[in-house]
């Protein structure tokens, strides 16, 4: 079954995020997410630097299956993006809280991250 | 909930994901798509493809009514077993169904698609006026397609735990596109994947024991998601995408399974295809795309392409996904004839792809240039 790690916020469009001491958010997708796409083959990742806005498509995931828009869950800036996964896009699949991870965003609207969905009310989502 | 198959407790049992396939509860995947796929290409895998509507035709005029029915000719069955594919078309020369057709001991056997089941028997009912034949479905018959480098190997030790050793050595002596009844099981040199192997048509009670000997020896359960990409790298059509009853078998790389000869034989849909063969206008064709760059090309993506005169025309993308053993993405499509190089649009960018034959990988090797 899918985790859904308590420390962590959901979009309902499957993206985790990581609050970090430092203000900035760790972005990702979910394991339920990874689940449904299946074998992951490319990633098409957001542009560092770049100025996103919440619920905007910022990057693409693609599995043997499908593409899939991945959209930003806050406002902010693309301070980082996980280049390991150009050439290893399965470790969104094998580790999606952890090495899987996709970008880290310095939010502009800090109290976007409160409007996102606890773990809880994500899983119920996912049933 | 839809129909079962006999082995639907055992798909759980090796932790199946379930979908829906044409109104059939069938397993997609088990654990990886990319894993089941790569089994099948260097050592063994095993399909339940029972869903799949098997439908024996006797009668004393049984092969002149399939010689109407048929592009492809079953007077080219010399011997019992023989098989050979066939498209089954409407009188525009489109295809209603491609299929499957051995000659058997007594009469012959059609494997038609699980989605068309309905609309094909129901055309063959329409179509039997003057002939005198009996069509009888085998729902009680269960089918296994083992498929792999290892494939026969493993069949043969499954099959000599059953029947004589001569029975053995009629499966082991089987030639592509021959098959052999051995009591009530029906084993064939036939598969959709592009390896060598075989598919047992076997009653669905002797099903699920054969399953777990085929596991225990090391085969790999294979969902319907790897079938689709094996498939695929082998250059084989899939009903519904890359034909359909609109689609001529001219313009789906079907060609080949036209049997024009004899002149004399009358089959449906052979006065519209002569009509299109005679054509100056040339049909569109279905070809096969490489793209070696990231991204993967999917079935309905417009493909961009440049004619001899320099001008553009639309085609569109059939089939496609990325090829777990060349790692990069292939494609069917459908284009003008004319066609001399092409671009596929992702999300608004044109991206030039490469123009191959459709077939991409067999016996585990890249077959294009």
């Amino acid at each position: 079954m899918s985790e859904f790690p308590d420390d962590l916020k959901y979009a309902a469009t499957h993206e985790w995020v990581r609050v970090e001491e430092d203000g900035s958010v760790t972005i990702g997708i979910s394991d339920h997410a990874q689940e449904l796409l299946g074998d992951i083959v490319f990633i098409e990742l957001p542009e560092e630097g770049a100025v996103v806005t919440a619920k905007d498509e910022m990057s693409v995931v693609e599995s043997v299956k499908a593409a899939s828009d991945i959209y930003a869950p806050v406002s902010g800036e693309i301070i980082a993006v996980n280049e390991d996964l150009t050439d290893a896009p399965e470790t969104m699949n094998s580790s999606p809280y952890s090495d899987g991870w996709l970008c880290r965003i310095l939010p502009s609207n800090p109290s976007e991250i409160e409007e996102l969905l606890d773990a809880d009310t994500y899983a119920g989502m996912c049933e | 909930m839809g129909h079962q198959t006999a082995l639907y407790a055992k798909h759980l049992e090796s932790g199946a994901k379930i979908v829906d396939f044409g109104g059939w509860d069938m397993p997609i995947q088990y654990k990886s798509l990319i894993e089941e796929h790569t089994a099948v290409r260097e050592k063994a895998g095993v399909f339940d493809v029972s869903h799949m509507t098997i439908v024996d035709i006797s009668g004393p005029d049984a092969e002149a009514w399939l010689r109407y029915l048929l592009a492809n000719d079953v007077a080219r069955l010399k011997d019992t077993g023989d098989a050979l594919y066939t498209g089954m078309l409407n009188e525009n020369g489109g295809v209603i169904d491609d299929l499957i057709v051995y000659r058997m001991a007594s009469g012959f056997r059609m494997v038609v698609n699980c989605a068309t089941r309905e609309k094909d028997l129901a055309w063959m009912q329409s179509q039997q006026s003057g002939f005198t034949v009996t069509l009888t479905e085998q729902p009680e018959l269960a089918i296994l397609a083992v498929q792999g480098p290892q494939a026969i190997d493993i069949v043969l030790e499954v099959v000599s735990q059953r029947f004589s050793a001569d029975d053995s050595a009629r499966v082991s002596g089987l030639k592509n596109f021959s098959s052999v009844e051995l009591d009530t099981w029906c084993i064939a040199r036939t598969g959709y994947t592009g390896e060598n192997g075989v598919e047992i048509m076997l009653p669905n009670a002797e099903a699920p024991q054969v399953w777990d000997q085929l596991l225990a020896a090391g085969v790999k359960p294979i969902g319907l998601g790897a079938r689709d990409t094996l498939r695929l790298e082998a250059g084989m059509n899939l009903y519904g995408h890359d034909m359909d009853e609109s689609i001529s078998p001219l313009s789906a790389n079907m060609g080949w399974t036209i049997a024009w000869e004899p002149a004399e034989r009358d089959f449906i849909g052979r006065k519209a295809l002569e009509k299109q063969r005679k054509s100056t206008d040339k049909p569109a064709k279905l070809a096969g795309l490489v793209m070696e760059e990231r991204g993967v090309l999917r079935e309905g993506l417009r493909v961009e392409c440049t004619l001899s005169n320099g001008s553009t025309e639309d085609g569109i993308i059939t089939s496609g996904t990325f090829s777990p053993t060349l790692k990069h993405s292939i494609a069917l499509a459908r284009i003008p004839a004319d066609t001399q190089h092409c671009a596929v649009d992702i999300r608004g960018k044109l991206l030039p792809v490469r123009l191959v034959k459709p077939g991409f990988v067999r016996l585990g090797k890249k077959v294009f240039i």
